[in-house]
């Protein structure tokens, strides 16, 4: 795997780090769409986000990763050794898988292992890419063209956070918890209504329009793919600190306070841009707790809340074609209104 | 179409053969960050002379072709059939892209690749990699090629892919230059000294600087040019750097500097800079503030550069000297188009039938058992695992001579499932003639936006044709982004005659070509029904309305699922006849919203498409 561009190099993009940080503090935030224009560095950053996750434990030997801790969903395999405490646990690098156009089926939800099967006769599964990607990040790169029928699997197994593979006499299921992390241009056509749902937060990235700031992405951008080495060297400390945040904010999510004003400013946004259910408030406090947890706070305050409506809520809104303002604005006129 | 006055002068026609050598030599120098070149030409004695010149250039590496309906498997790699059955394990067989490692990759009439094929080859640029996730094998093999695609598209809605666009440094276009101005032999003659240029300029480009004089120029020359890709100017920095290394210094010069503006930025501009003083002064702004952002741990020379200080001898800064030459080199049909400042529809529309062709006529979608017949295509990868479970005891009855080869029965055969979509792309003729033409615009703006919306959760599409004066133009090709759609409504023009039956045509050819691609077209034409322009051009009530009448037989023979809404303020008898010509379902809207519209237009697709 060739080095990827340090996150803490990025210039510019807030919303779209600090979206890709809360999902990194808090999985339950739901997944991250990243839509823009092209040459804007969308799956750099998502790229990116590998290198600052903090390990995890896993279960020795485990082809899905589950947890040693009891309690959390476990593979056939796991689910009783736990249960007879023999938890032998390693450290792991947190899964950022790669889910490319062109994936087949099979690849992705997993198959019969056809080289045991042709060449020793053996019946076993060989687990896909959502196996890979549990506790992790599955990363889909023009997820707009991703093909139909590997959409709805995706759906349904990121609604229910299991893969079931019925396939050549296979009956297999196994945990498949991941954050799902899209990218995409808009452009190129636009994502299925059931897909969109499923992300927890969407950011709109623009390419920067200050010449300082550009000349700044192409400097940083040059020198690193002169030499990817030295120049993730100069970014080490930089991206080390991010770690260490993450891993602090972790810590402190379950004690950070969400306010009654706090709910009512979110309630108060949501119905003012009329979203349709809970779901949008339920991201925009979660999302609001999140970015809290990063910078240290220990109450969710206004600030947050401005900072993730965008984030949380351009997705869900129904949509006015009429309306020519982006969603984007839209959020921020609400969110003008609101806290006025 | 084409972009220079046709014939070109013998010196224009020179100096664009010779900037096409150029790009040639740069492009050879560092093919891995240059992408690669776009070249507008169709085939012929021009184009084979400047491949023949690229690929001496380049050589000894590899040269792949690809071609337009590559499958996935060919593109990507998938499983070598043979060899697994000889092995009794799977084998992998790499793809194209894999084979074109360290090499050039061909695309030739590229503005007819689908945007599937585009977006995985993009991805395959970006990574560096083609990572493989296919028919039970997972690799990920390192994969670095430069792109020759030849776009030969005739019009601007048929060309590459702005995707593919973006990743490529060069543009070129060879139409204007005629074949007795390029000669093999003294081409070859010509280059041959630049051979032994290239390869020196490669051990040279790693060390090569680019002062922060040269980075800042060239950023500000993107934006003045309104290229907003950071690629670009990416790119830009990327072809000084070869072009200093072409010139055997170490420091890159405004020369390297113009050079990558000509080359890079120019083709690329979407707007004419404005006014050079304040650009100026925001520059040397810029420069000066520069400091503030630079990375915390930056003193080391990774990114501690000299500028050095503006040549005295010039009398313009470098900035105006670099963009005046990337003005210069904006290709005359562009510039023509940008000082009309209709650029947005063009840069918008780029790839528009490309959803279409993109795979909508059946994509894989697993496979099931069965036979292989009418055309159906066995799924290997299936088979194979069905056959696998038995192989134990197959190969016991069948005895030892059949060790090594794997038993595949015609129970196991399963076939591929193409998912056949027929998507249903709802065509909008719009009369923009006359005093009501801004409202009914208006309207149907409103219900082609409603109706993507609605389309949008079923991935079907939207298409518009407007009709005024004495022409009937396709505004919106068909699309299903909301985006582009928008930006081609707004600000449609109306007034004018109402040619009638060039609209009826128009719509016609539209719908057949549609259903060509395996699309089902359903029509709503929004008139009056009041013609008074003719097919030739001229007014007359009459004749114009009896061709119509004639255009809308020819119509009825397509049986397409018509909708007629007539949009004047008294519902008329001539537009309930022209539907019954049609065959239309007439809809009297005196007052047509664009929600009424919508509604309609749903109601007839679900009985009338589906």
């Amino acid at each position: 795997m060739s080095l990827s561009f340090p996150f803490s190099a990025i210039v510019g993009q807030d919303e779209m780090k600090h979206a890709i940080l809360v999902a990194a503090v808090d999985p339950g935030v739901g997944g991250v769409l990243v839509f823009g224009d092209r040459g804007t560095g969308k799956s750099t950053a998502v790229r990116a986000l590998a290198a600052l996750l903090p390990k995890m434990r896993v279960m020795a030997n485990c082809p899905y990763g589950c947890d040693p801790e009891t309690g959390t969903p476990s593979c056939e395999q796991c689910a009783p050794l736990k249960a007879d405490r023999q938890t032998k646990s390693v450290l792991k690098a947190v899964p950022v898988v790669d889910l490319p156009l062109g994936a087949t089926e099979d690849r992705v939800v997993g198959a019969l292992d056809l080289e045991r099967a042709l060449s020793q006769g053996i019946k076993a599964f060989e687990p896909g890419l959502l196996a890979r990607a549990n506790r992790g990040f599955l990363y889909i790169d023009e997820v707009n063209l991703l093909e139909d029928h590997l959409v709805d699997l995706l759906i349904d197994v990121a609604a229910s956070g299991e893969n079931m593979v019925e396939r050549e006499g296979l009956s297999v299921r196994h945990p498949a918890r991941f954050v799902l992390v899209g990218s995409g241009n808009p452009e190129e056509g636009e994502l299925r209504p059931q897909l969109l749902d499923r992300f927890g937060l969407a950011v709109d990235v623009t390419t920067p329009t200050d010449l300082k700031m550009r000349i700044e992405v192409v400097r940083r951008r040059d020198a690193y793919e002169r030499s990817p080495e030295a120049f993730a060297e100069t970014w080490r400390k930089e991206d080390e600190k991010i770690r260490r945040r993450i891993v602090a904010a972790r810590k402190k999510l379950p004690d950070v306070d969400v306010p009654d004003q706090a709910l009512t400013r979110a309630a108060q946004l949501c119905m003012a841009l009329g979203t349709d259910g809970l779901r949008g408030e339920l991201a925009l406090m979660r999302a609001a707790r999140a970015l809290a947890a990063f910078e240290g706070h220990d109450a969710v305050n206004d600030s947050h809340l401005k900072r993730m409506a965008a984030p949380a809520l351009r997705h869900r809104l129904r949509r006015n074609p009429l309306d020519d303002a982006g969603s984007g604005t839209r959020v921020a006129r609400a969110v003008e209104e609101v806290f006025a | 179409m084409t972009p220079y006055p046709d014939p070109a002068s013998d010196e224009v026609q020179d100096s664009l053969w010779q900037q096409a050598v150029q790009v040639a030599v740069l492009l050879a120098i560092d093919p891995g960050a240059l992408g690669g070149v776009r070249v507008r030409a169709s085939a012929g004695p021009v184009r084979d002379v400047w491949l023949n010149v690229l690929r001496t250039l380049v050589s000894p590496s590899r040269w792949v072709r690809m071609p337009v309906s590559i499958t996935d498997e060919r593109l990507l790699g998938g499983l070598d059939l043979s060899a697994t059955l000889a092995a009794g394990r799977p084998v992998l067989q790499h793809g194209l892209l894999a084979e074109a490692d360290g090499g050039t990759l061909i695309l030739t009439m590229a503005e007819r690749l689908p945007t599937s094929t585009v977006a995985r080859l993009t991805q395959v640029m970006d990574e560096g990699a083609v990572v493989l996730e296919r028919d039970g094998l997972a690799e990920r093999r390192a994969t670095r090629f430069a792109v020759v695609a030849f776009d030969e598209g005739l019009s601007e809605e048929e060309s590459l892919s702005p995707a593919l666009r973006d990743r490529l440094a060069f543009e070129l276009d060879l139409r204007a230059i005629s074949p007795r101005r390029v000669n093999e032999s003294d081409m070859q003659q010509m280059i041959a000294g630049s051979i032994e240029d290239i390869a020196g300029a490669r051990t040279r480009l790693a060390d090569i600087e680019l002062p922060d004089a040269v980075v800042s120029v060239l950023c500000g020359t993107a934006l003045a040019l309104g290229v907003d890709s950071m690629r670009a100017s990416l790119m830009a920095l990327s072809v000084a750097r070869a072009s200093a290394a072409l010139d055997g210094n170490e420091i890159a010069t405004d020369d390297d500097a113009r050079v990558a503006a000509t080359l890079v930025l120019a083709p690329r501009a979407t707007r004419m800079p404005p006014a050079p003083e304040p650009e100026e002064h925001e520059e040397a702004q810029a420069q000066q503030e520069q400091e503030d952002i630079q990375p915390p741990d930056s003193n080391d020379d990774q990114l501690d550069h000299d500028a050095p200080p503006p040549d005295p001898g010039e009398n313009k800064p470098m900035e105006d000297r670099v963009l005046d030459a990337a003005k210069a080199a904006i290709p005359a049909g562009l510039l023509s188009q940008l000082l009309a400042g209709s650029l947005q529809q063009r840069a918008s529309s780029g790839k528009s039938g490309a959803t279409v062709k993109g795979g909508q006529r059946g994509r894989p979608a697993g496979s099931r058992r069965a036979q292989p017949a009418h055309g159906s295509r066995l799924h290997l990868i299936d088979t194979l695992r069905a056959a696998a479970p038995w192989q134990k005891i197959r190969k016991a009855t069948l005895g030892a001579d059949a060790q090594q080869r794997v038993q595949v029965r015609s129970e196991d055969f399963h076939i591929a499932r193409i998912k056949q979509k027929t998507a249903t792309t709802t065509l909008f003729v719009v009369d923009a003639s006359g005093s009501s033409a801004l409202h009914r615009l208006a309207e149907a703006k409103g219900a082609v936006e409603l109706l993507l919306a609605d389309c949008y959760v079923r991935r079907d599409q939207v298409a518009l044709i407007a009709f005024r004066g004495k022409v009937a133009e396709l505004l919106l090709p068909p699309t299903r982004s909301l985006v582009r759609a928008k930006r081609s409504l707004s600000g449609l023009p109306g007034g004018g005659g109402t040619p009638l039956a060039t609209a009826i045509d128009t719509a016609a050819s539209v719908a057949e070509g549609l259903r060509r691609r395996g699309q089902s077209p359903v029509i709503v034409l929004l008139t009056d029904g009041r013609a008074n322009v003719a097919r030739d051009g001229t007014g007359g009530r009459e004749r114009a309305q009896s061709e119509a009448t004639q255009a809308a037989r020819q119509l009825s023979a397509l049986q397409v699922p018509l909708l007629f809404i007539d949009t004047s303020p008294k519902p008329q008898q001539e537009a309930a006849q022209l539907a019954g010509a049609m065959r239309a379902r007439y809809i009297p809207l005196p007052h047509a919203g664009a929600a009424a519209v919508s509604l309609a237009v749903r109601a007839a697709t679900q009985d009338g498409a589906r």
